[in-house]
């Protein structure tokens, strides 16, 4: 039964294939709008605000993808989408790109029928400890106890590590973050493990947000990325160089205020970035004044992190893996020429 | 008898003293008191028990809600009191959750929708309102259609068209809610009717429809409807993201209530049946009156019952991505801008408060309903 089913999907698709996937970026430009995929509801992710306006993260990465793409970052229509779902609607052609708190694994991009963009968040699992436990790496845990939410892989993850550390260890589960962050306050465990881009959220729901503080270490690789459906190569390009834009403008200090008097840079990094020189713009399908829109209305990659999950936002994450190549992290992007 | 012949003969000019009440009638409040929370020292001490426990519950929450609660400032002032309800919280989301991301220069709209439909809702209601048949028409024929053109919009009349994507919030609650009530009793009753039936296609399509549809979970047909649809149909085929769900609630909703509508059917004795058909009565007037008001007056409980569960129902269409009332609750909570341990618990009790007003308020609906239509089946 299962399988039939999945033959009739496969059928479908096929069908629906030649028509609605090979040229998403004529679709979007044709209605005037992109339709993203994001999270329904996480903080400095994407949110609604108080009026109802999407923002945070990855809701900057949709902007910036329809700044290049139309011209217009606010030409976003948003699909707030689950963990369960959120892959089904894009395989299905209900949305143009999913931009999701989604990790990048071997299996998604081989046998879903997606394919990840690039990485816009490393994100990977952390601690959380007392202050007053005086504990300053995750290698001082040993007989620990660690409150986690059940049945993620978060429970697998410390495991492993544990094993490969030879420390010893126990786990508090329960069902919901919420559950977790009381039962940390309360003093049930020692340790609250979890995505570091959650940890940060739920630090600031404590009474005592101050009292705790995060590990350095990360004791998984979470890369998070935007993802668009196989078999599309030019939208593929569209959702990747975005990304790569972004990075190489912060790398090259263009920022949206500085944007416009960079065109009249002499850097020829900046001038191919800008669309000045080089063919930036025909060779993707786009107007050659697509960076320069992207980086004007949504703003480099440092300045979109900073706002939403950053140093300008509650959440002050630190820029850890996030921060460039060359200060200490690993965001690069490739060469434009 | 006694009485009189205890009486002198001639007329008593003097009050008689007032008699004590009957012991059984009407117990002072200690008697009663006595009689039925301390009758055995068993039962007095589990009468102390729980008036302590309500009482500390009670305070409890009082505390919370309203005695230790921050009704003004913003986040620092609600970090600042963990004991107690922060209401700024809710008043600075109130929006949100009442329109969800629907256009501020547009809200009016909704309002005026809302505010048509309370009022038509209210004549309705109100047995003893004048023209109820006019209202019942304005209704169920010109408010749907009013309904569409305010809240959707129409390029024509000058109302920007808004996507029913920014819908959200109470708005959406209130319209699943309403959708599926008005649709659900019509297509249940005729679905009821047709299981009866003596005709066996009408039957079988009826009853399968019943039992299809009964057997699956509601979460499944939505997940159907939202996700496998525009994998098969075409996209210009496909209905609005919305519109899906609305329809899958006004026909699950109507399933159940086929059932309902069942259960007073067969509850109406047979001779009323055959006593019509004897008089040359033919089936359609039959059933509008004589079999259909004595049935649903039966199951009018029953009936609020589903509508009541149909309310609550209306919070699974967050799982396909549309923001409900309660849904709009959860996102607000997760606003780093105001996170703060008594965010949450704010947030949810101000929900369960909505969502207890409406439920109780169609519960005492239908109680006042039931006393007017009651027929003296009951004891």
């Amino acid at each position: 039964m299962r399988s039939m089913l999945k033959g009739l999907i496969a059928v479908a698709m096929a069908c629906t294939a030649s028509s609605a996937w090979s040229a998403t970026l004529d679709n979007v430009k044709k209605n005037g709008v992109l339709t993203c995929g994001t999270n329904s509801a996480t903080a400095g992710f994407s949110l609604p605000d108080n009026e109802g306006k999407w923002t945070g993260f990855v809701v900057d990465y949709c902007r910036a993808v329809a700044a290049a793409v139309l011209g217009d970052a606010q030409k976003v229509k948003f699909i707030p989408l689950t963990p369960k779902d959120r892959f089904t609607a894009l395989q299905s052609g209900e949305i143009d790109i999913l931009a999701h708190n989604a990790t990048w694994t071997s299996s998604r991009d081989m046998s879903l029928g997606i394919l990840f963009a690039g990485t816009y968040f490393y994100d990977g699992q952390g601690f959380m400890v007392r202050k007053a436990d005086n504990i300053t790496s995750a290698k001082g845990l040993d007989g620990a106890s660690i409150c986690v939410t059940q049945g993620t892989t978060t429970e697998l993850n410390l495991a492993d590590y544990f094993r490969s550390q030879s420390l010893k260890y126990s786990t508090v589960g329960f069902a919901d973050e919420e559950a977790v962050v009381k039962a940390f306050e309360e003093g049930r465990c020692d340790v609250l493990s979890a995505d570091t881009s959650t940890l940060n959220a739920s630090r600031l729901r404590m009474a005592k947000p101050d009292d705790s503080i995060v590990l350095p270490e990360l004791i998984s690789k979470e890369p998070l990325g935007p993802a668009v459906r196989q078999g599309d190569d030019q939208w593929f390009n569209v959702a990747k160089w975005t990304l790569y834009v972004m990075v190489a403008a912060e790398e090259f200090g263009v920022t949206s205020k500085n944007v416009d008097a960079m065109k009249s840079s002499d850097n020829p990094n900046i001038r191919r970035l800008l669309g000045v020189e080089g063919s930036i713009g025909k060779d993707i399908g786009l107007g050659d004044n697509w960076p320069v829109e992207v980086i004007k209305q949504v703003g480099n990659y440092g300045e979109v992190f900073d706002r939403n999950v950053g140093k300008d936002s509650p959440l002050k994450m630190e820029r850890g893996l996030n921060a460039l190549w060359n200060k200490g992290g690993i965001q690069y992007a490739p060469p434009i020429r | 008898m006694t009485d009189q012949s205890l009486r002198p003969p001639i007329v008593n000019l003097a009050l008689m003293p007032a008699m004590a009440p009957p012991a059984d009638v009407r117990p002072s409040p200690l008697t009663w008191i006595k009689r039925n929370l301390f009758s055995t020292p068993f039962s007095g001490a589990l009468t102390i028990c729980f008036v302590l426990l309500a009482v500390w519950l009670l305070h409890q929450v009082l505390s919370f809600a309203i005695l230790n609660a921050v009704w003004s400032g913003g986040r620092e002032a609600c970090r600042a009191n963990p004991e107690g309800a922060c209401w700024p919280f809710i008043a600075q989301k109130f929006d949100y959750l009442r329109y969800g991301a629907y256009p501020i220069s547009e809200r009016w709209r909704v309002d005026l929708t809302q505010a048509i439909g309370a009022i038509l809702i209210a004549w309705l209601l109100w047995t003893k309102a004048p023209r109820r048949k006019l209202a019942a028409m304005l209704f169920f024929v010109f408010y749907p259609v009013a309904a569409f053109v305010l809240l959707r919009g129409v390029a024509l009349l000058h109302l920007p068209v808004i996507d029913t994507m920014l819908w959200g919030g109470l708005l959406i609650t209130l319209l699943m809610s309403i959708v599926g009530i008005v649709f659900s009793l019509p297509i249940g009753i005729l679905l009821a009717l047709g299981r009866r039936s003596d005709l066996p296609i009408v039957k079988a399509v009826c009853l399968t429809f019943i039992e299809v549809v009964r057997g699956v979970p509601f979460i499944t047909v939505l997940f159907m409807a939202n996700f496998m649809m525009p994998l098969f149909v075409p996209d210009y085929l496909t209905p609005d993201r919305l519109l899906r769900p609305l329809i899958a609630i006004a026909l699950f909703s109507s399933a159940y209530m086929a059932e309902v509508v069942r259960a007073g059917l067969q509850a109406i004795p047979k001779g009323q049946y055959e006593a019509a058909k004897a008089l040359g009565i033919s089936y359609f007037d039959m059933m509008r009156l004589i079999v259909l008001p004595q049935a649903l007056t039966i199951v009018i409980p029953s009936i609020v019952s589903t509508f009541i569960g149909l309310f609550k129902d209306t919070t699974l269409v967050a799982i396909v991505g549309i923001a409900d009332f309660l849904k709009a609750v959860e996102t607000a909570r997760v606003d780093p801008s105001w996170a703060g341990p008594t965010i949450s618990s704010t947030g949810y009790l101000f929900a369960g408060l909505v969502y207890w007003g409406f439920c109780f308020g169609m519960s005492r609906y239908s109680q006042s309903m039931e006393r007017q239509l009651a027929r003296g089946h009951k004891s």
